[in-house]
């Protein structure tokens, strides 16, 4: 029986944002501050995104720590991470803005750490030339997201908490509307709107050991994809380096970077610091090649170079796989990270608080010492939602996005500490877009009812069905396919992943959830799973088409840059059928002050004038 | 691996019962991981709220055995095998469904403290704070609004008077604010009347669960209640502006 539209509860808004992490928020206090009427839905309670687990810091070329630092600086060193894949124009805008957007927070209420003469303290981390992430301890992430959220209550934003989106509706192609439904009572919601703007960060929970909580399912990427909206550098997941290995229970949850940031070593099971074995050429000339050398930057020598456990992330979790592979990993599968010997318990419990708090009552680790265990595991996606890069549109008019969801800025690899900056810098530029957007618009916009009854059959089905597939087992399903587009991928591996997915879709479409729709966890699993498949597949089939290794994009049988593949990106949308179009892309040439900054000499940026 | 007795309340704002669910516990488990195996394997529909998995976002907060607790930080090496472990949902807030409860009044507590306003910039345009006085606010701005302290507010939890007190959630949020080297608005008034600071009678109970370890009490309600009463009580400021009129009292500390 089809359902009068009229019957299930509306909102009207200029613009809805999805996702209450710190690029939902940022957006939405920017719509607010533009007059636009703004909603903001999230899944979880306000203020619990996966953006409070980002500890280290948000890079910002502020000057405070080594006057050198500038933003061409910080641009260069995010161009030379990001293996030169990145989106020029995001990677410009977010060096730009960063620092104007910390500075903003200040004004908003955040307390970062403080240097000695009372400025905003700045951290080093990988693959950052000069200390350069302001930061709050070991919970910045955090202090970020309290900020915003207590900031933001007071701009007239609309909070919808609870709140699951399920479908982008449109008219004549414009975005429209909003379907979803609350997570408490199970009912359906409609948001009719003039904008969307995604902030629904990424989609970790497609692979089995990830930092990321159960909201990352890549909704946002499946409803923009869904709606006509391409994805691009989908084969590019990172894999952090420092993740907890042990107890298997806690595998998975982030050791922040800030543990080697405030100098922590890695080790393996011979007591050998390996990083220094594993300096790419590219980053030789500006990294530590001994450790008395890095023990001269540890305290405080500008003329020493930064240590190698500072090198990118992709560099630094693959060297741990290598000597676990070589049979030098740690008692559980990966490396020690020692931050005991290097420094006073005073000063760990200061600077890494919550590592201490986790070690300690998580694993009975004592991090003032005794030395963690650690390995890989998921933590980012640089893939994501192709947008432009000054207002954030998508491909179709009227839907936005920012954050992780978005792909581009970070190339094939995002630098510690840009992920927050980046939400903060395209949250800010989303909601000045769709601001834009909005103004422009000359008619009314229309919700078809048939768009919405067919969303809202196909939320039910799992409910109507008459026994099924469990929907949590399918998810073990799919995370056990992933294996096969791990850290390190070969064509057959990425051919069988593509297989076994498409194997799997009839199960997908027979998933069944016990009870009723009131606050059912085992529906909303249900719910996540499509997402969850088209990100899956979307990585993997844009992983077998890049036959290079690159970045976080590992081939065993096809090992190192390859010069043609650096002028490619990887786009991916929908076909009319329904199904997934990949389709290589050459990049544009980057305009001459860019292209001169990225391969120009330390030397010569270090004197360039603060933006 | 060995088997434990789990019994864990089900129901609604309506009704609802204790169900016990016999589950395998691995070595290193917490609370959480043994509810999400009891929820993927015989219990798809059992609510509960849990994000970071790591005490760091405050979403799972529960009553284990009748003591307020993330789950996420609760390890099952703590209880013996004998035991039956009791979960439910906190006490002191509305039952929607199973683990979970309608905290939907705590996020109106804070819309009513009123909100960071800073004082001018230096003359370079800039902002100086020292580390010393941020570290008295970074220790209220660690909360992770896990709601454990409201749970266990005698004020809220046993005299239900959520009408006239905050609860110690928002007093560390106003404290932290108020000590914010940078905040020039003045919330006292607000702090006594409208937040309740009077109704705390310093059990500690908040400090006591608190997973952040933030010291609520001594740090944070106790120096407020001192600057209610500066203002309001101090009898050589009271008779004098008595006498003369001319109290003013607009300064921050």
């Amino acid at each position: 029986m089809n359902m009068d539209i009229s019957e299930i509860q509306t909102f009207d808004h200029d613009v809805v944002v999805i996702g209450a992490g710190g690029a939902g928020l940022r957006a939405a206090i920017e719509c607010s501050a533009q007059g636009l009427n703004t909603g903001m839905i999230c899944k979880s309670l306000l203020g619990k995104a996966h953006t409070v687990m980002a500890e280290g810091g948000a890079a910002a070329s502020l000057g405070h720590t080594d006057e050198r630092d500038n933003w061409k600086v910080h641009f260069r060193d995010t161009m030379r991470g990001g293996k030169f894949l990145n989106q020029w124009r995001m990677a410009e805008l977010h060096a730009q803005h960063a620092a104007d957007r910390i500075r903003e927070l200040e004004e908003w209420g955040a307390v970062f750490d403080r240097t000695s003469d009372g400025y905003i303290n700045q951290r080093p981390f990988g693959g950052h030339r000069y200390p350069r992430l302001a930061h709050t301890g070991d919970r910045t992430g955090l202090e970020i997201i309290r900020t915003l959220q207590d900031y933001g209550i007071h701009q007239g934003i609309h909070v919808h908490q609870e709140c699951t989106a399920l479908k982008l509706l449109k008219d004549s192609g414009k975005i429209s509307g909003v379907f979803g439904y609350w997570r408490d009572t199970g009912r359906f919601v409609l948001f009719r709107t003039k904008a969307v703007i995604m902030a629904t960060g990424g989609a970790g929970k497609i692979w089995r050991v990830t930092s990321n909580s159960w909201e990352y399912t890549g909704d946002g990427m499946e409803m923009a994809y869904s709606a006509g909206a391409e994805l691009i550098d989908m084969e590019f997941a990172q894999f952090h380096p420092t993740g907890m290995i042990w107890p298997l229970s806690v595998r998975g949850i982030l050791v922040t970077e800030g543990v080697r940031g405030e100098g922590g070593i890695l080790l393996n099971s011979n007591n050998e610091r390996f990083m220094f074995n594993y300096t790419p050429d590219r980053f030789k000339e500006e990294t530590a090649d001994s450790p008395e050398e890095a023990q001269r930057w540890l305290d405080g020598d500008a003329s020493a170079r930064r240590p190698p456990e500072l090198l990118t992330r992709d560099v630094v979790a693959k060297s741990i796989m290598k000597e676990v592979e070589a049979g030098r990993g740690s008692a559980h599968g990966g490396a020690y990270l020692d931050i005991a010997s290097r420094r006073d318990g005073e000063y760990i419990k200061r600077k890494l608080p919550s590592m201490y708090h986790q070690f300690k009552e998580l694993a009975e680790v004592d991090i003032t010492n005794e030395r963690m265990e650690v390995g890989p595991t998921l933590h980012y996606m640089m893939g994501g939602i192709a947008v432009d890069g000054d207002t954030q549109m998508t491909a179709v008019p009227g839907l936005f996005a920012c954050g992780e969801c978005t792909g581009g800025m970070h190339g094939a690899n995002r630098l510690g500490g840009n992920s927050l900056s980046d939400l903060l810098v395209f949250g800010w530029l989303a909601g000045k877009g769709a601001k834009d957007y909005v103004s422009q618009l000359s008619r009314p916009l229309q919700i078809d009812p048939e768009h919405v009854e067919e969303a809202r059959r196909e939320a039910v089905g799992p409910l109507n069905q008459e026994g099924g597939e469990n929907p949590y087992l399918l998810h073990e399903e799919l995370q056990n396919i992933m294996n096969d587009v791990n850290i390190v991928r070969t064509a057959a591996g990425l051919q069988r992943a593509i297989e076994s997915l498409q194997e799997l879709k009839p199960k997908l479409a027979n998933i069944y959830a016990a009870g009723s729709s009131q606050y059912n966890p085992g529906w909303n699993q249900a719910l996540s799973m499509r997402p969850m498949f088209v990100v899956a597949e979307a990585v993997a089939r844009a992983a077998l088409i890049r036959e290079e290794s690159r970045g976080a994009h590992t081939r065993l049988d096809f090992e190192g840059e390859r010069e043609e593949w650096g002028n490619i990106n990887i786009m991916i949308c929908q076909n009319a059928d329904g199904s997934m179009d990949t389709r290589k892309v050459d990049r544009n040439a980057p305009p001459d002050h860019l292209a001169e900054i990225a391969y120009s000499n330390l030397e010569d940026l270090e004197g360039g004038v603060h933006v | 691996m060995s088997e434990y007795t789990f019994r864990i309340w089900r129901g609604d704002s309506d009704s609802g019962e204790f169900v016990d669910y016999k589950t395998e516990v691995d070595d290193g488990m917490v609370v959480l991981d043994v509810l999400h195996r009891i929820q993927a394997q015989q219990a798809g529909d059992m609510a509960l709220r849990w994000n970071c998995k790591a005490g760091k976002c405050g979403s799972c907060g529960m009553e284990v055995n009748g003591k307020p607790q993330l789950a996420c930080m609760t390890r099952m090496n703590t209880y013996l095998e004998e035991d039956v472990i009791t979960v439910q949902p906190l006490k002191t807030f509305p039952v929607i469904k199973d683990l979970v409860c309608d905290v939907s009044w705590n996020y109106e507590q804070n819309l009513k403290i009123k909100p960071f306003k800073p004082g001018p910039t230096d003359p370079d345009g800039r902002y100086r704070m020292s580390q010393e006085d941020v570290d008295r606010v970074q220790e209220f701005r660690k909360c992770i609004e896990c709601y454990l302290c409201q749970d266990v507010c005698h004020v809220l939890r046993d005299h239900n008077r959520k009408d006239v007190f905050v609860g110690p959630r928002f007093m560390i949020r106003a404290a932290g604010l108020d000590m914010h080297p940078l905040d020039v608005e003045d919330r006292i008034p607000d702090i006594r009347d409208e937040f309740g600071s009077g109704y705390c009678n310093i059990t500690r109970c908040c400090t006591d669960v608190c997973p952040e370890n933030i010291t609520i009490t001594d740090n944070a309600i106790i120096p407020l209640k001192e600057r209610v009463a500066d203002r309001y009580y101090d009898p050589i400021i009271w008779l004098s502006s008595k006498v003369s009129g001319l109290f003013q009292n607009d300064s921050k500390i």
